[in-house]
């Protein structure tokens, strides 16, 4: 149940997306997230999906694993969905008992939901693709200009890299302490919120236990490895932007002008 | 001088009640003296809270001494400045094959330590090929490592202290966790850097079958060292190792109770070859004896 | 209490391309009080097999009786199959959340609705049982040693007061010393109170000794399923699926070779020694005879506290 969870997890296989740099990726991606927010008209989306899909396809990972990552966040989106149908007002279409069903309201939650859908399947693509410490990297070399202003740069990458590479491992690890207290007659699923609340003690401390030896431990790997902060670090695959990202950077900018121009189009 | 020596090392944990107050005071290491040459395959044994592992940190300078001194490669660990010179002579493996991996892909874990110590791209790829190669694990290099079992995991991590060029490795416990089949492995890709590579080994434990190789072993028992020998006369005192908590092979074991029982074998038998080798011998020669 | 596998299959990630066959058409029947040995490489199925048993797995195909009744019954009682077969997972320490070891241990029988006074008494039993001395009852049991910890683990499934007790790899990480003495205790508790027992592990030579019965699990298949000394008679396919026996075999075997009339099934280091003494004529029958009693005596409850593994 819990290995479900797909977000942040990579995707070990070749292709032409795995290879490009990762600040291409979190470029592209971000442009696509604001892309999606630009549109006025259904069209805009079509070519959204015309682009994630040619991308999904070089990616090389099946579609049914990213699709699997979304059951994670399926009550999300489906909370978001309901809100928005019930809750926009406008021109009335159905009423059921106190609740209207309005055409905005429809529209609103078929928009949401089409661009929550593509908004993470987009930004799975990019950690399926990059590795955690590509993808730091990536971060922390795109934000370096942020160092001039305090910003921690090297420390939040690495942080991020760390949480990242723990998220399977502690996934597992709640799996089995889950199972250990049911075998002991806990029950995590029945019962008023708060007895399930209450339920959830037997699982979170030994949890945090185990997260805070875990953290204990690789504290001290990490010195024995003669690690000290980012200062006087050299990179074992150090950024440099080669002839596929600049093709990368053209495809994103390309996908931009040509889905701005038709989704903003007055067709409806 | 030896590339780890240690003198009078004491190291003490204090413990403290809620409020903050001195409990007690744990002596964990108690005026421990060793000296390991550049090279050597050394064994510390111990149970569970001999101090094997509290001596194992001094060694990398993750723990400092509460009194006496520890140099390594002639450096004393307890000179700050020198910390980081230490831990890239006496690299450390550590128990947990989860916990030590920090790299999401296994060569990006093995260029770890080489990218701290600041070595140029291309040497850091030289390097994490050879280490890699040297545990037998280069073909893995691509994978992740929560896909790996958990030898192939820890070989990663031997592979990880190899690539920052080390004079020597302090195993701490590194199998307590695998099956047998991983144990195995990750003592053969051990042998192989001592008597390959040439780097000085220390190998602690408390599976007796793990030692055998060694050049020498230490027993360790309430912070100090309780026996010292090659394996071989270490083993040939079953009574002494019971009593300190310790398993023998069975071969030893059976061994030694054949000879108690008057067949005349030598002390300290390690394996399966030796054993059948003397009882043949023994049979052959009781035979002689009958037939005249 | 009996437990028959009928041809259980178990499919892990079962939609998807990547699906393994953890179990494979397993058949097993586990008679009351019976003491078993569960033995397989990581990844063998051998920890699938056992959450089978008290429903925390649901198997693909096939089904299990406990006690003759079917536990995929729409009406079948599945917490109180937890009760009736209590798991303890590999390195329960981990589980362990309470304030002090006491509290901890109650947490099972708590569960299942017991009365205050009856939780509290069979926390204190299964206390004792695992021989955790009495002053660290109420210690937290984040400041026990490995051993402790685990005892106290142990005694928080005991404390359920199982018919069956599933113990996965109860020795992993533990020392010598601590290996054997967990060891002795289950096995005291099998003698004294009659449960069947499931022991899982990787160490043909930690179990060879403690247990009726060897299971050997292979790619999610049982490979053997017999008595101790016939599972070693097989030591060179054990040995191709990354096993081995106990090193007795195999000094056994090499001193066949050479023309020794040993009995090469002998398990445990008193059996071995016994029949290479035989063979080399310093023993006559007579004696042998009286020589096998500390053999006995070895597994001796009593004693086992502070004996070595190698059954002397």
């Amino acid at each position: 149940m819990l290995r479900d969870i797909t977000l942040g997890q990579y995707y070990q296989t070749e292709s032409v997306i795995h290879r490009l740099d990762p600040r291409v990726k979190l470029g592209g991606t971000l442009l696509y997230i604001i892309s999606l927010f630009l549109f006025r008209n259904f069209l805009g989306y079509v070519a959204a999906a015309i682009f994630l899909g040619i991308v999904i396809r070089l990616s090389h990972v099946p579609f049914r694993f990213m699709v699997k990552g979304m059951r994670a966040i399926l009550f999300l989106l489906l909370f978001t969905v309901v809100f928005n149908l019930f809750l926009t007002p406008g021109v009335p279409l159905v009423t059921l008992w106190k609740l209207t069903i309005t055409r905005e309201g429809v529209e609103m939650a078929v928009t949401i939901a089409i661009r929550l859908t593509m908004l993470i399947i987009g930004s799975s693509i990019m950690t399926l693709t990059t590795t955690p410490n590509n993808l730091t990297d990536g971060m922390e070399k795109g934000m370096h200009p942020l160092k001039w202003i305090g910003v921690p740069v090297h420390e939040v990458a690495m942080m991020m890299s760390i949480a990242l590479r723990f998220i399977p491992i502690l996934l597992e690890e709640t799996d089995k302490i889950m199972k250990a207290q049911i075998a002991r007659g806990a029950d995590f699923e029945s019962g008023s919120l708060i007895k399930r609340a209450r339920a959830l003690v037997p699982l979170l401390v030994p949890l945090f236990i185990s997260a805070f030896r875990r953290a204990n431990d690789l504290a001290m790997a990490m010195e024995s490895r003669c690690y000290r902060g980012g200062e006087g670090r050299t990179k074992m695959k150090p950024l440099v932007y080669k002839g596929r990202d600049r093709i990368g950077y053209l495809c994103v900018f390309l996908y931009l002008a040509v889905s701005i121009t038709v989704g903003r189009l007055p067709i409806f | 001088m030896g590339i780890v020596e240690t003198r009078d090392l004491v190291y003490e944990y204090i413990r403290r009640d809620e409020e903050g107050n001195v409990e007690g005071i744990t002596t964990a290491v108690d005026k421990v003296n060793l000296e390991v040459a550049q090279g050597e395959f050394v064994a510390i044994l111990g149970h569970n809270g001999s101090g094997k592992s509290t001596l194992a940190k001094h060694i990398n300078a993750i723990l400092n001494p509460t009194d006496g001194t520890v140099w390594v490669d002639g450096m004393d660990t307890s000179e700050e400045e020198k910390v980081w010179d230490i831990r890239q002579r006496a690299g450390m493996v550590f128990q947990n094959p989860d916990n030590q991996i920090i790299g999401q892909v296994v060569e990006e874990d093995v260029g770890f330590g080489p990218e701290n110590m600041g070595i140029p791209t291309k040497e850091i790829w030289e390097r994490v090929e050879e280490s890699l190669r040297a545990v037998g694990m280069y073909e893995y290099r691509k994978h992740s490592p929560n896909k790996l079992s958990g030898g192939q995991k820890q070989r990663v991590s031997i592979a990880g202290v190899l690539a920052m060029h080390p004079k020597c490795i302090v195993l701490d416990e590194p199998t307590a966790m695998l099956d047998p089949k991983g144990r195995r492995e990750v003592i053969r890709a051990v042998r192989g850097l001592n008597q390959v590579e040439g780097v000085t080994v220390i190998l602690i434990t408390h599976y007796m079958e793990e030692i055998i190789h060694a050049d020498r072993v230490f027993v360790m028992d309430g912070g100090r060292i309780a026996m010292e020998g090659t394996p071989r006369e270490i083993f040939s005192q079953v009574d002494k190792l019971k009593e300190l908590r310790l398993d023998v092979p069975q071969v030893t074991m059976l061994a030694y109770e054949l000879r108690k029982q008057g067949i005349g074998l030598q002390d300290g038998i390690l394996t399966v070859q030796e054993l059948a080798d003397a009882l043949c011998a023994e049979r052959a020669k009781e035979r002689t004896c009958r037939s005249f | 209490m009996s437990i028959i596998l009928d041809h259980v299959s178990y499919l892990y990630s079962a939609d998807t391309p990547l699906a393994v066959k953890a179990l494979d058409d397993v058949c097993l029947q586990i008679p009351d009080g019976e003491f078993v040995g569960v033995i397989g490489h990581t990844g063998s199925g051998k920890s699938t097999l056992v959450q089978h048993l008290n429903g925390l797995l649901k198997a693909s195909s096939g089904h299990i009786y406990v006690d003759g009744e079917d536990i995929y019954d729409k009406d079948y009682d599945r917490k109180m199959l937890r009760s009736k077969v209590g798991l303890v997972f590999q390195y329960p320490e981990h589980q362990l959340f309470e304030v002090d070891v006491f509290t901890d241990v109650c947490f099972g029988p708590k569960n299942l609705g017991l009365e205050k006074k009856e939780v509290e008494l069979r926390a204190y039993d299964a206390l004792r049982k695992v021989g955790l001395p009495d002053e660290l009852f109420y210690q937290s049991p984040f400041e026990l040693s490995g051993g402790q910890k685990r005892r106290a683990a142990i005694a928080g499934v005991l404390a359920m007061k199982p018919k069956v007790l599933i113990l996965d790899e109860p020795t992993a990480g533990l020392d010598p010393r601590g290996r054997d003495e967990i060891l002795g205790q289950i096995k005291e508790l099998q003698r004294s109170t009659g449960m069947t027992i499931l022991l899982v592990s990787h160490s043909m030579e930690d179990v060879a000794e403690y247990v009726d019965r060897i299971i050997v699990m292979n790619r999610g298949k049982v490979m053997y399923d017999d008595e101790p000394r016939e599972v070693f008679a097989h030591y060179r396919e054990l040995e191709e699926v990354g096993l081995a026996a106990p090193q007795v075999t195999y000094i056994l075997h090499a001193l066949k070779e050479r023309g020794f009339p040993v009995d090469v099934n002998a398990t445990t280091i008193g059996e071995a020694a016994e029949t290479i003494l035989r063979a080399m004529g310093k023993k006559d029958d007579r004696k042998a005879q009286r020589e096998t009693n500390p053999m006995q005596d070895a597994v001796d409850p009593a004693r086992s506290g502070n004996r070595q593994k190698q059954g002397l």
